[in-house]
């Protein structure tokens, strides 16, 4: 039984904001198709009484003092930006 | 002799008398460097100008107070996926190859005001995903024990240069085993904290809920002085845990009189190699004839351990790399039509395979309809796996076992197959799917004559009692002392 097909790989590509060729779909179905069924051997477990475990550290909600702080100079930040204007990030057109 | 032969203490104590000036072991670096990187292929970046004209300043203080810290002007190297302002920071991933951070991680500000001197970025497993470096998007790395095998991964860079003497010690990062794999792998000393012990505020997130930065180093000594330097809570960094730091150095007694020692039946049994089992029984003789006891047990758990970390960790990568999509910083396809074909190129064009792989199974597993099936089981798992440990240690001061099933394999070995390579990591992971502390230290050698490594696991924040164990074993034994031929 196939866990993953081609289809649902180029659904997730598309999710993940990833271009993908044909070849690499069909690629990427086969592996990610082996991972998952090895990853399904957790079925074996049963977890219907466990609590789900998203941090190892009995510890939640941790806040700051609510006091503005300076941020980081415009300049900087914008540094890196590989296409920029006016003190601002540039992009292509959203809208065709 | 290398200057780096010496322990940190001891270069200090140089330094101190000026016997050896800062400038001195700056050039240590760069000239061991010259000599072999182009075999062992460990940097991505060197910062040699700075370095140096950091150390000429620092000489002028020799001698006076501001010389006193015990890191003062010592070199390190840092894994390229700990932000450094002003310094190239790849990720070892095309997406980030002309990326200049503009702030400083938490432990290099904190190393900084220890006085070290940052040598260079150290090569990775793109985004640390990976087992052997070879995921790099610009260079394989060398197992300086013999130049055809890897380095482990991903802080392959960061062993790989401490073991050829390029540097004395450096920085990495643990996801899964990325610290005491590679240090298994080359015969160095390497510890990953506990979850929360050190900031990882600059540390590029793979998985936020399991990554620690964590340092490798030649011997257990070093390693208690780095991880006093970085370790803390910081107010950057939530998941930074507010636990008093103990002084480490002072745990190194050399006495494991009465320590209780749980070694897993699952980490000396099917899938670990001969080699591993016999090294890890004869360090159990060590220990016991100085006075420790240990028990066999068992952490019913493991076998789940490599599919509980793949999902959770991919899931979570796939979550912490959407920032990556050619905006702000980072690469940018120039073929982009609109925004979303910008985003889609832009990473297909920045990213490498195996993270590709990753995103689309984190992907996978937190879409709809998939996520209570995979994601959250794995995180059912992980509750399972961590009681494995509580109910271990409620009995036991540590768990000891091998770092890895077998010594490093060769370049090329495994690339193609990733369940195999994942497989790899079966004796790492599961601590940090349950948070504790972990050390790897050499515990001796292959008939091929690559290192071992010795796993020993401690309970939450105390490292201090791993330190102890681990520099007790060291005292008592002569495989951190051995170099590789290069």
């Amino acid at each position: 039984m196939t866990r993953i097909s081609e289809e649902q790989v180029k659904h997730v590509a598309h999710l993940a904001r990833l271009a993908i060729t044909e070849d690499e779909a069909k690629k990427f179905t086969t592996q990610l198709d082996a991972i998952i069924g090895f990853a399904e051997q957790l079925n074996e477990l049963d977890t219907s009484n466990v609590e789900a475990t998203s941090h190892v550290l009995d510890m939640k909600n941790v806040m700051r003092e609510d006091k503005p702080v300076e941020g980081l100079p415009r300049e900087e930040v914008l540094k890196n930006a590989p296409d920029k204007q006016d003190g601002q990030v540039r992009v292509p057109s959203i809208l065709d | 002799m290398s200057l780096f032969d010496h322990k940190l203490s001891e270069l200090h104590e140089l330094l101190h008398k000026k016997e050896v000036s800062v400038t001195d072991l700056v050039d240590e670096s760069y000239k061991r460097i010259d000599a072999v990187e182009d075999k062992v292929k460990a940097f991505l970046t060197l910062d040699e100008e700075n370095a140096r004209s950091k150390a000429k300043e620092m000489d002028a203080k020799l001698g006076t107070d501001e010389s006193k810290g015990l890191l003062f002007g010592m070199p390190i190297g840092i894994k390229d996926n700990i932000v450094t302002k002003g310094l190239r920071t790849t990720c070892a991933s095309k997406i980030l190859e002309n990326f200049n951070p503009i702030y400083d991680a938490t432990v290099i500000n904190k190393l900084h005001s220890a006085d070290t001197i940052t040598i260079g970025k150290l090569n990775m497993d793109e985004f640390a995903m990976g087992s052997s470096t070879e995921n790099s998007g610009f260079q394989k790395t060398s197992n300086p024990w013999n130049l055809e095998t890897v380095p482990g991964g991903s802080s392959g860079g960061s062993a790989a240069s401490v073991a050829a003497g390029e540097v004395p010690f450096s920085l990495g990062s643990d996801t899964g085993g990325s610290i005491r794999q590679p240090a298994a792998f080359t015969g160095t000393v390497g510890l990953k904290p506990t979850y929360g012990r050190v900031s990882r505020f600059g540390l590029v997130a793979f998985a936020s809920s399991l990554d620690q930065i964590g340092p490798i180093t030649r011997n257990v000594e070093d390693n208690a002085y780095l991880l006093q330097a970085i370790a803390g809570l910081d107010p950057n960094d939530s998941t930074s845990a507010n636990v008093e730091v103990p002084n480490y150095a002072a745990a190194l007694t050399g006495d494991v009189k009465g320590l209780k020692i749980a070694v897993p039946k699952e980490y000396l049994g099917e899938g670990v190699g001969e080699e591993a089992r016999q090294s890890v029984l004869a360090s159990l003789k060590v220990l016991e004839s100085m006075g420790a006891t240990w028990e066999e047990v068992s952490l019913p758990h493991s076998k789940f351990g490599v599919s509980t970390y793949y999902l959770l960790a991919s899931s979570e990568a796939s979550a912490n790399l959407a920032r990556f999509d050619g905006v702000r910083y980072g690469y940018r396809t120039p073929n982009a039509e609109n925004l979303l074909d910008l985003y889609k190129k832009t990473r297909a064009e920045g990213f490498g395979d195996e993270v590709k792989r990753r995103i689309m199974l984190g992907t996978f597993a937190l879409s709809s309809g998939y996520y209570d099936a995979y994601y959250k089981k794995a995180q059912q798992a992980r509750t399972l796996i961590k009681k494995d440990f509580e109910d271990v240690f409620a009995k036991y001061d540590v768990i000891i076992g091998p770092t890895t099933p077998t010594p490093a394999f060769k370049i090329g070995e495994k690339i193609d197959d990733p369940l195999t390579m994942y497989a790899n990591d079966i004796l790492t992971i599961p601590v940090n799917l349950a948070g504790v502390p972990g050390i790897s230290v050499p515990c001796g050698f292959s008939s091929t004559g690559l290192p071992l490594g010795l796993q020993i696991i401690g309970k939450h924040f105390d490292e201090s009692t791993i330190y102890r164990v681990a520099h007790a074993f060291e005292q008592a034994t002569d495989f951190h002392t051995k170099r590789p031929q290069l």
